[in-house]
C-alpha cells in the first residue's frame, strides 16, 4: 500500500541533509563539550556553530558575538515550555506566582501553569484568536509570567504575539511564547515579537526527537530546573546533546534557505485541499478559517459525522491525518482547543487535522482529497455521530 | 447463506478470549483490524481503586495487553472512545434502575447500546464489513425459516446468551462469535498455540466499570462527584406486616432476593422481598414471600423465531446463573411484551434482570422483567 503522511504537526521524519549533518557528530566530535582538550572543543565548536543557527532562525543576528548565548537547548518542546515558566514564575515564591496564559496552549504549557499558586486562562474568539485587551484585562499584581502559543498546534491559528508582548513589556512581566507549532513555519523574530521567552521543538521541522531549544532573552532572569553542572550557562544542567544539537542547527538552516519557497509550495497544496474538500463534500467547514494560519495546517469539521471512524478508515486506506488529541488510552478526546472556540462537543469529534509537509507532493493531495470524498460519504452512512 | 467474508473488526479488550478471535480469524486469512473501546476512565471515582489485578476492563493494563495482542499478530490496530456515550447509555440508565426499585444488568445495555449498536456503527464507518467478539454464544442461519438463530453456547459454563437478548436480526447479520463453538479450556490451549502473550490471564467476572462487584458503592461514589446528599437516598425498612424495622442508606444498596446486609436481627432469616422507589422504602420478609409463579415480560426481541401468536411452551431464564425454568409464555398483542407462566414458582423474580427464553440450547428471544 502507498502510505502518505498528512500529521506533520504531530511529527516530522528527520530529512536527509540532517542526517547528513548529524551523523559526525554521533561517531567523530564525539567529545563532550565540556571537556579541555582537542576532543571537547571541536564538539564545543560544533555545539556553538548550532547555536548560532538556531539563533538565525529566530531573527538573532550571529554577528552580534554573544547574541546566540540567548538560546538554551533542552530536550524539546515540553521541556522549553516548562523551564520557562517555573524558571520565570517560581524563585523567591513559596508555589511561584501568577500566571495568564490562554485556553488554546498545549498541555505543556496548561499543566505547568496549574502547578503556579493562579493562573487565569484567557480565552479566544470563534477563530481561535486571542484577544490581546483581554490579557491586559487579566493582568493582577502578582502576574509573573503571560504565555500565549505563536501558532496553534489544531488548527495553525496564529496569534497577535507582538502585541501581547508590547502589553508585557509595559507591565514589566515575562512574556513567553511556545513558538513549537510556528518555528520551521512560519518566519519567525523574537525581536520583532518582543518576545523574552520563546520554546522551540526539532522534531517539528525535521530534526530528531528530544532536542528543542529555549531563547532567553538576555537579562531575564531564569532559574534552572536541572540542577547539576554549569552547562548551557547554568540553565540547564546536564550533558550537552551535540549530535542532536548539531542537527537543530542544520534544520534550522535549512528553514533559513529553502523555508519560504517551502511554505508557498506547502500553502498552495493546503488551500488545493480545503478548497476540494469544502466543494465536494457537504457539511464541511474549515475551523478558523477567518485567522490567519500556517502555511500547512487545515482543521476540518465534518458536520453529523464522528470523526474516529473517519481516520481508522483513511489509516486503513494509508493516509496519516489526526483528530484530537490522545488520552492516556491512545483514544481520542475531543480537542480542548476547538472546544474552546465555541464549538459544541459534538462538532468537536466532527474535526480532523491534516497537516502538510515536505514529503507531501499534489498526486498524494489529489489522493487524499478522493479519499476524505469517499470515506466521509461511508462513514456518514454507516456511522452517524450520535446525538 | 448470506455473504460472511469481507473485513473484520474485532472488539479486543486485552483478555484471552478476544484475543484468540483476532488470532484465529488472522490466521484464517481473513482481513481483521482490532479496536478497543475506551469506556471508562478508571480514574474517575478514586476512592474506588484498588490495588492489583483487578479483573475490570478499560485499564491501561488492558489497553496496553490489547496493543501488544494485536502488535504480535501484526493486524492494524486503534481504541476508540466511547466513554460519553457508555456513561450516558450504559452507567445513568444502571444507576437510574437501580433507583427505580429496579436491579438492571449492565452487560445487556451495553451489549444494546453500544458494542452491538454504535459500536458496530463505528467499525463499518471505519471500514469494516462486521465485527467478532469473543462471546461465548453461537449464531447460525435457518435457511427454512431465514432467520438467524442464536444457541447457547458449546461450553455451557460460559454460555453469555443471557446476556446477548437483545440482539436483531440486523446485528447478527453483521456478527460474529467465533468461540461459540468451544470449550473455554481449548480457547486457551489456542492461546497459548497462537502465541498469544495474554495467554494466562485469568478472566474478568465482574461488572466492568464496578471495582470488587460493590455496585452499591460504585453508585455512592458516583453521587458525591455529582453532588447528591446521602440524605437524598435515605430510607426506611419496613417488614411485609407493615412494620417498620430500621433505616437504610438507599434503594440502590438492595435487590430482591438478598439476604446479606440488611442489618435488621430476626429468629428467621429475612430477604428484601421488593424495593419501592417512589417512597424509598425497602420490604422484608421470610424467604417464601419471594416466591412467585407468573411475571410479566417488556421489551422483547425475538432472536430465532418470529414473534409467536400463540402460547409456546419455552425455558425462561430470569438471571445469568438461574437454572432455565420450565414455563409458558402468553403473547399479550404486541410482540414486544409477555407473561410468563413458571410451572413450579420461582425464587425472587427481580424486575429489571433479564428474561431469557431458551428451547434446548436455541435462544427464542427474551426481554426485560417488569
Amino acid at each position: 500500500m502507498n502510505r502518505s503522511y498528512f500529521d506533520h504537526n504531530a511529527t516530522t521524519p528527520v530529512s536527509s541533509e540532517v542526517l547528513e549533518a548529524m551523523l559526525p557528530a554521533l561517531t567523530e566530535m564525539y567529545g563532550n563539550a565540556s571537556s579541555i582538550h582537542y576532543f571537547g572543543q571541536a564538539a564545543r565548536k560544533t555545539l556553538d556553530h548550532a547555536r548560532k543557527q538556531v539563533a538565525a532562525m529566530l531573527g538573532i543576528s550571529a554577528s552580534g558575538a554573544k547574541a546566540a548565548d540567548e538560546i538554551v537547548f533542552t530536550s524539546g518542546g515540553t521541556e522549553s515550555d516548562n523551564l520557562a515558566i517555573f524558571g520565570v514564575a517560581l524563585p523567591g515564591i513559596a508555589r511561584g506566582g501568577h500566571a495568564i496564559t490562554t485556553t488554546i496552549e498545549h498541555p505543556a504549557v496548561l499543566a505547568a501553569c496549574a502547578q503556579l499558586t493562579s493562573v487565569m486562562q484567557v480565552r479566544v474568539d470563534a477563530n481561535g484568536s486571542v484577544d490581546p485587551d483581554a490579557i491586559r484585562r487579566a493582568l493582577t499584581p502578582d502576574t509573573k509570567i503571560i504565555s500565549v502559543m505563536h501558532a496553534n498546534n489544531e488548527t495553525g491559528v496564529i496569534q497577535p504575539i507582538t502585541e501581547i508582548a508590547k502589553i508585557a513589556r509595559e507591565a514589566g512581566i515575562a512574556m513567553h511564547s511556545d513558538g513549537v507549532q510556528a518555528a520551521g513555519k512560519i518566519p519567525v523574530n523574537v525581536r520583532e515579537l518582543g518576545v523574552d521567552l520563546y520554546s522551540i521543538s526539532g522534531h517539528k521541522f525535521y530534526a530528531p526527537k528530544g532536542i528543542g531549544g529555549l531563547f532567553v532573552r538576555k537579562g531575564v532572569k531564569l532559574a534552572a530546573m536541572m540542577h547539576g553542572g554549569h552547562h548551557e550557562r547554568d540553565r540547564r544542567a546536564g550533558t550537552e546533546n551535540v549530535s542532536s544539537a548539531v542537527a537543530l542547527g542544520r534544520a534550522a538552516q535549512w528553514i533559513i534557505e529553502e523555508g519560504p519557497a517551502e511554505w508557498a509550495r506547502q500553502q498552495a497544496l493546503r488551500d488545493r485541499l480545503e478548497e476540494s474538500i469544502v466543494d465536494r463534500v457537504p457539511g464541511a467547514h474549515i475551523n478558523g478559517a477567518g485567522a490567519p494560519r500556517t502555511p500547512n495546517t487545515s482543521n476540518i469539521r465534518f458536520d453529523g459525522i464522528d470523526a474516529e471512524p473517519l481516520v481508522i478508515a483513511l489509516d486503513l486506506k494509508g493516509f496519516a491525518v489526526s483528530s484530537g488529541s490522545a488520552c492516556s488510552s491512545g483514544a481520542a478526546e475531543p480537542s480542548h482547543v476547538l472546544i474552546a472556540m465555541g464549538l459544541t462537543r459534538e462538532q468537536a469529534r466532527a474535526s480532523v487535522r491534516f497537516s502538510l509537509g515536505r514529503s507531501n507532493t499534489l498526486e498524494q493531495v489529489d489522493a487524499l482529497i478522493d479519499a476524505v470524498v469517499e470515506c466521509v460519504a461511508h462513514v456518514r452512512k454507516m456511522a452517524p455521530a450520535y446525538a | 447463506m448470506p455473504e460472511r467474508e469481507g473485513t473484520i473488526a474485532v472488539a479486543m479488550s486485552g483478555g484471552v478470549d478476544s484475543s484468540v478471535v483476532a488470532g484465529m480469524l488472522h490466521r484464517q486469512g481473513r482481513q481483521v483490524i482490532g479496536l478497543t473501546m475506551q469506556l471508562w476512565n478508571q480514574r474517575r471515582l478514586p476512592e474506588l481503586a484498588v490495588e492489583g489485578p483487578t479483573g475490570r476492563c478499560c485499564s491501561i493494563d488492558d489497553v496496553y495487553d490489547a496493543r501488544h495482542v494485536a502488535q504480535h499478530l501484526g493486524i492494524p490496530y486503534y481504541v476508540v472512545n466511547f466513554e460519553q456515550r457508555f456513561e450516558e447509555q450504559v452507567v445513568k440508565p444502571f444507576i437510574d434502575e437501580y433507583l427505580a426499585g429496579r436491579t438492571p444488568i449492565p452487560c445487556t445495555l451495553c451489549n444494546n447500546f453500544i458494542k452491538f449498536d454504535q459500536f458496530l456503527e463505528m467499525a463499518e464507518g471505519a471500514g469494516a464489513d462486521r465485527i467478532a467478539t469473543g462471546h461465548y454464544a453461537r449464531i447460525d442461519w435457518n435457511p427454512d425459516s431465514g432467520r438467524w438463530e442464536m444457541r447457547r453456547s458449546v461450553d455451557r459454563s460460559k454460555d453469555q446468551t443471557y446476556f446477548l437478548c437483545g440482539l436483531t436480526q440486523a446485528q447478527l447479520a453483521r456478527t460474529m462469535f467465533p468461540l461459540g463453538g468451544f470449550e473455554k479450556s481449548a480457547v486457551r490451549e489456542l492461546a497459548r498455540e497462537l502465541g498469544i502473550p495474554t495467554a494466562e490471564k485469568r478472566d474478568s467476572q465482574e461488572i466492568c466499570f464496578v471495582p470488587n462487584g460493590d455496585y452499591a458503592a460504585f453508585i455512592d461514589s458516583y453521587f458525591r462527584e455529582q453532588g447528591i446528599s446521602p440524605d437524598d437516598t435515605r430510607g426506611e425498612l419496613v417488614t411485609t406486616d407493615g412494620r417498620v424495622a430500621g433505616e437504610h442508606a438507599g434503594v440502590h444498596h438492595f435487590t430482591v432476593g438478598q439476604r446479606r446486609g440488611i442489618g435488621v436481627a430476626a429468629m428467621e432469616p429475612l430477604y428484601v422481598i421488593a424495593t419501592e422507589p417512589a417512597t424509598r422504602r425497602v420490604i422484608i420478609g421470610r424467604g417464601d414471600a419471594l416466591l412467585r409463579s407468573r411475571m410479566r415480560v417488556h421489551g422483547v426481541n425475538w432472536i430465532s423465531i418470529a414473534p409467536p401468536a400463540e402460547p409456546i411452551r419455552a425455558e425462561v431464564k430470569i438471571r445469568n446463573k438461574h437454572a432455565a425454568a420450565a414455563s409458558s409464555i402468553l403473547p399479550s398483542g404486541d410482540p414486544a411484551g409477555v407473561e410468563v407462566v413458571f410451572d413450579e414458582p420461582q425464587r425472587a423474580i427481580t424486575p429489571g434482570q433479564g428474561a431469557v427464553f431458551y428451547s434446548g440450547d436455541l435462544v427464542l428471544g427474551g426481554g426485560w422483567i417488569a
